[in-house]
């Protein structure tokens, strides 16, 4: 082997082996655009080259699922013929170098994946990990007003997300953002290259040097010289996406096109790539074609740019120009840049010049995956022995408010007011609560979306604290009455190249397995993100699970926020002594430490099946998921939330149970529901079916949450605790 | 025809309330840079163009500002027109 | 009656408008493209909430000039009813057709939040079904919203009784607490002089159902559609 540098290796992010691999497969040196083609598409963000062994262990199949993995997103039936496509991503690294456009530009990428599945994108989540504030204050105003500015200016409303501070994400935040479309099932479009002969039409932006290597670039840690590497950070424009999701909506019966696939990450060579891999086609490629932002580009350039607002068709040759009418309407620029071929190659020429030759499974599927050495963290500074630590908070209503103003828990109107959460007039539960719901116009179904991570559960334990992602998730969607029935993931990790990251991939992976699995929930798209690295220091292992639920009438739909006075007040499920990891331990006595709550994934199963069936009866007023600080933020919440309070005889601990687990405790497998009396007979019924524990804590109303000589905390503290915490 | 380039500056008018430059101005202050009274924020337009001369130049320049570059209700608008050595920039 | 709701490139607010119209109100409506000049003999057109354009130089200033709005001006001048909503009322006030401007957010965010409305005046078509005194509760939705004129206008727009809604306290009262973008004297929404242009930053066409939180806007549907009755069967 000669001939290649190790600069030239660094550059495009491969190592030696790897370029050994590829003068293997090709039988000769590749030139130097073909090696930048190859270098960005091996790269971990493109190929997944070190997760995808181990995601193969995710369920992905299911009754309703219409398309898994491998699409730009997944697809799932969610009844009278229409499909909901989804999908969540990452765009940590780009956020990290610039807050607004990092985001915002997330934001439009995953838009784009959703769009080129033929739907219309109608909602949009986030899910965001920053260090503590206010150190991190530029990154977090940065990041949500991008995902406002991205969003609202599309009209696409942001429906729900969360966030979390923790000092692990100083200097390496997470940003993932989820976008859920609706299109009728039988024109889901897929993004095939088929059919020699057919052109490949390039519409949207013009093609500049933005982001050139994004993908390689995302793919590394970041360290000092990342801000000189910065590989022009792009700039979204949402106004001309918003005009390629309305030509897309006007094309979406169009037999012209074959195919549409977006442009993202290692732009051109990956979407062509794709595009002709899925279809078992090839392509070519005239780059003189390709309209251009910028004078003076070559041919590597323009294979590699990641301007934004992109989109591949594959058009039926002969009928581009009644595609292409579409797109004027809309004023978007298009070119026919190559057609489909038949030899599997990927050919780019320019004009009469050829400037690469490669196969194109040497650009995807036979791209080297890697299996690194695993090694459990060294986990001593996180024992925990909850014998030495008093039973009793010494103030439980300061604690309450202490734990209701904390970052992580308190009120998250001051971003959700910069979000549109109502445009497209189909927002039946809005953000703020549990799941947040959309509603199909024109029919009763709702459809409920949210997103939830687990970091701090998963550096304590990553194979319980995936476990518990799952189980939250789908208790958020149930508390709405909808039925959780799928899942896009995006897994946010450090360096695996470290044994005990490659470790925490690995059991994050397997308790994500299993859990699907016990929940019947396969997974039907998703996104790693790796090297989320500052200095060496890696993030908490972060899954993120965006979830989605249907519900049939959607007039049936529940909210967390208490509804009336006089109702009854039931916690159901079972408390242990959960203390391990939880915000009471960090707030009451500094300690992060502990082992996550077990999650019993068939008692879990059992009270999402209660819920439901006691939401389809119609037996509740509201239910609200019990989860980070325990059982009293969860009251508290309800009582936030509808301006009522609650009052109920003293709590009492039987058993062993610890009161301060009671109060503040983060068992799973619990709700806090409200009912009105006379459904109390069919609930208890329901419960002894489903082998169900409830327990009356009280009744609505009054202005106190209060339990009688006990406990007492008036609406107006809580409210002013909880609406404080982000400063 | 020569080409001029003009520098067209938009900013608020003084009665106007400038929040982000009220913002930018704490903003500075916090750095450090407490000699700092006021900040305004405005926007800078290149316009590129051709005309007879200048005179034409800026008046077609101030044309532009009054029908579409500056809201007079809320604006006040300034610019400068300069000549450009020729056929800078002709491509292909 | 029909309604027309014009669609600029980047107007996210016509498909609300239009269900409203048609699922809710049970009304007529045709979306009348920027780039055609025909009204399409619609009885009152809406300029829809979005980012037309893109919003850029400044929200509205490039819609102004797209081949619908030649119509739309000449209709307005003949006493036709010309609706703006959101970026429509920028539209408006580009335009000419409203007084003053509306500026960036006084917070500089974007907000949106449900908020309530004092109606000011209840003798116009747009508020025939309201009393004078009403509160609406109308989610707005915008980062461009703070109404501005100067100091001549704004009493001009006052004298003349111009304002239509102006932000309050859920009982009623204007006060400054209850401003959620810096509006000169908490305008939310004005007319013109012959009551036929109205201007409002607040979305009606999103709290028209209980299911969405609300039906206070489609109060002001309803007024229109009232009203146009009367004077179509009239005429």
């Amino acid at each position: 082997m000669t001939a290649v540098s190790k600069k030239k290796l660094r550059e495009v992010a491969l190592s030696e082996e790897e370029y050994k691999r590829v003068v293997e497969l090709l039988d000769r040196q590749p030139n130097d655009v073909e090696l930048g083609m190859i270098g960005v598409l091996w790269s971990e963000h493109c190929s997944y080259k070190t997760s995808r062994p181990l995601l193969r262990r995710l369920p992905s199949s299911g009754s309703r699922v219409l398309q898994g993995p491998g699409e730009n997103a997944g697809a799932i039936d969610v009844g009278e013929g229409w499909a909901a496509v989804f999908k969540i991503e990452s765009h940590n690294h780009p956020s990290a170098i610039e807050p607004y456009q990092g985001a915002a530009t997330g934001v439009g990428g995953i838009l784009r994946d959703v769009a080129a599945m033929g739907a219309r994108p109608v909602a949009v989540l986030d899910s965001l990990r920053f260090g503590p504030l206010p150190e991190s204050r530029r990154l977090f105003d940065g990041v949500v007003s991008g995902i406002g500015g991205y969003g609202n200016c599309v009209g696409v409303p942001t429906v729900g997300g969360e966030v979390y501070f923790e000092p692990a994400y100083a200097g390496n935040p997470i940003v993932n953002a989820m976008c859920l479309g609706l299109v009728p099932a039988a024109r889901l479009r897929k993004a095939r290259a088929e059919g020699v002969g057919n052109l490949l039409l390039l519409a949207g932006a013009d093609t500049g040097r933005d982001g050139i290597h994004g993908a390689s670039f995302a793919s590394l840690e970041l360290d000092d010289s990342s801000e000189e590497r910065r590989p022009a950070v792009q700039v979204g424009n949402p106004f001309l996406e918003k005009c390629l999701i309305e030509a897309l909506q006007e094309l979406a019966e169009s037999t012209a096109v074959i195919g549409i696939q977006d442009l993202g990450a290692a732009g051109l060579t990956s979407a062509v790539a794709e595009a002709a891999s899925k279809a078992g086609s090839g392509a070519l490629v005239d780059v003189a074609e390709v309209p251009r932002r910028e004078q003076g580009m070559s041919p590597y350039e323009v294979m590699l740019s990641e301007s934004q607002e992109r989109m591949l068709l594959i058009v039926k040759r002969g009928r581009q120009a009644e595609v292409q009418k579409v797109l004027e309407r809309w004023d978007l620029h298009s070119a026919v840049i190559g057609m489909v071929t038949g030899d599997g190659h990927l050919d780019v020429v320019e004009g009469r010049e050829q400037v690469a030759r490669l196969p194109v499974d040497v650009l995807t599927s036979l791209c080297p995956t890697r299996t690194l050495e695993a090694k459990p963290p060294d986990h001593s500074r996180y024992r925990l022995d909850l014998t030495e630590i008093r039973e009793e908070p010494a103030d439980p209503p300061a604690t309450l408010l202490r734990l209701l103003a904390h970052p992580n828990l308190c009120s998250r109107r001051p971003i959700l007011r910069q979000y549109d959460h109502m445009v497209g007039n189909a927002t039946v539960v809005r953000p703020g609560g549990d799941a947040a719901m959309i509603r199909i116009n024109g029919t009763q179904l709702g459809i409920a979306m949210t997103t939830d991570g687990s970091g701090r559960y998963c550096e304590l334990d990553p194979y319980l604290g995936a476990q518990i992602a799952i189980a939250e998730a789908a208790r958020n969607i149930a508390a709405t009455g909808a039925r959780p029935v799928a899942i896009t993931d995006c897994l946010n990790f450090g360096s695996p190249d470290k044994p005990d990251v490659y470790w925490q991939l690995e059991e994050t992976i397997s308790g994500m397995a299993n859990a699907c699995r016990a929940l019947d929930l396969p997974i039907v798209s998703g996104n790693v993100s790796l090297y989320n690295d500052t200095d060496g220091r890696s993030i908490y292992p972060t899954p993120v699970i965006g979830m989605v639920g249907v519900i049939d009438d959607y007039s049936k739909r529940l909210e967390a926020g208490f509804k009336e006075d006089g109702d009854f007040v039931l916690l159901v499920g079972v408390t242990a002594n959960d203390l391990g990891g939880s915000h009471y331990l960090e707030v009451e006595h500094g300690v992060f430490a502990g082992r996550p709550p077990e999650v019993d994934l068939l008692q879990e199963r059992a009270v999402l099946e209660f819920i439901l069936a006691t939401a389809a009866a119609g037996l509740l007023r509201s239910a609200h998921d019990v989860a980070e600080g325990g059982m009293l933020v969860a009251l508290a919440e309800c009582c936030l939330l509808s301006e009522k309070g609650m009052r109920g005889p003293p709590l009492s601990t039987g058993g062993d149970l610890r009161f301060d687990a009671l109060l503040f405790g983060e068992t799973q497998g619990r709700f806090v529901v409200s009912l009105p009396s006379r459904s109390m007979p069919e609930i208890q019924n329901l419960a002894r079916k489903h082998r169900i524990e409830i327990q009356m804590l009280g009744m609505t109303g009054g202005d106190q949450l209060e339990f009688e000589g006990q406990f007492k905390v008036s609406l107006e503290e809580m409210k002013r605790a909880h609406q404080g915490g982000l400063g | 025809m020569v080409n001029y380039l003009a520098t067209v500056v938009v900013t608020l008018k003084q009665v106007v309330n400038d929040p982000q430059g009220l913002t930018v101005r704490s903003g500075l202050r916090q750095l450090g840079f407490e000699e700092v009274d006021e900040v305004r924020v405005g926007k800078h337009i290149e316009v590129r163009l051709s005309a007879e001369n200048e005179k034409a130049a800026r008046a077609r320049v101030s044309e532009m500002c009054r029908k579409l570059l500056a809201n007079h209700v809320i604006e006040d608008v300034r610019f400068q027109v300069e000549q450009q050595d020729a056929q800078v920039g002709a491509s292909r | 009656m029909k309604f027309g709701v014009v669609v600029f490139p980047g107007t996210w607010s016509d498909r609300d408008c239009g269900q409203v119209i048609e699922q809710v109100l049970g009304a007529e409506v045709r979306f009348l493209w920027h780039k055609d000049r025909d009204l399409q003999g619609c009885d009152c057109v809406i300029l829809p909430g979005g980012f037309s354009y893109g919003d850029h130089l400044r929200c509205g200033a490039l819609a102004r000039f797209s081949p619908v709005m030649e119509s739309v001006v000449t209709f307005a001048e003949h006493g036709g009813l010309v609706w703006g909503i959101c970026n429509g009322f920028q539209v408006l006030c580009e335009t000419g057709l409203l007084p003053g401007a509306l500026i960036r957010n006084d917070v500089c965010e974007f907000r949106c939040e449900p908020v309530h409305l004092f109606v000011e005046r209840a003798d116009l078509i747009y508020t025939a079904n309201l009393d004078r005194g009403a509160v609406l509760e109308v989610p707005i939705s915008h980062g461009e919203g703070n109404y501005f004129a100067d100091a001549a206008t704004l009493s001009q727009i006052e004298q003349n009784g111009q304002v239509v809604f102006r932000y309050c306290q859920p009982d009623g009262l204007v006060v400054p607490a209850a401003n959620p973008n810096g509006s000169l004297h908490n305008i939310a929404g004005i007319v013109n002089e012959a009551g036929n242009v109205l201007g409002m930053m607040p979305h009606p066409e999103r709290c028209a159902e209980a299911e969405l939180g609300g039906e206070d806007g489609l109060k002001l549907f309803n007024s229109v559609l009232d009203s146009m009755r009367e004077v179509l069967v009239a005429s």
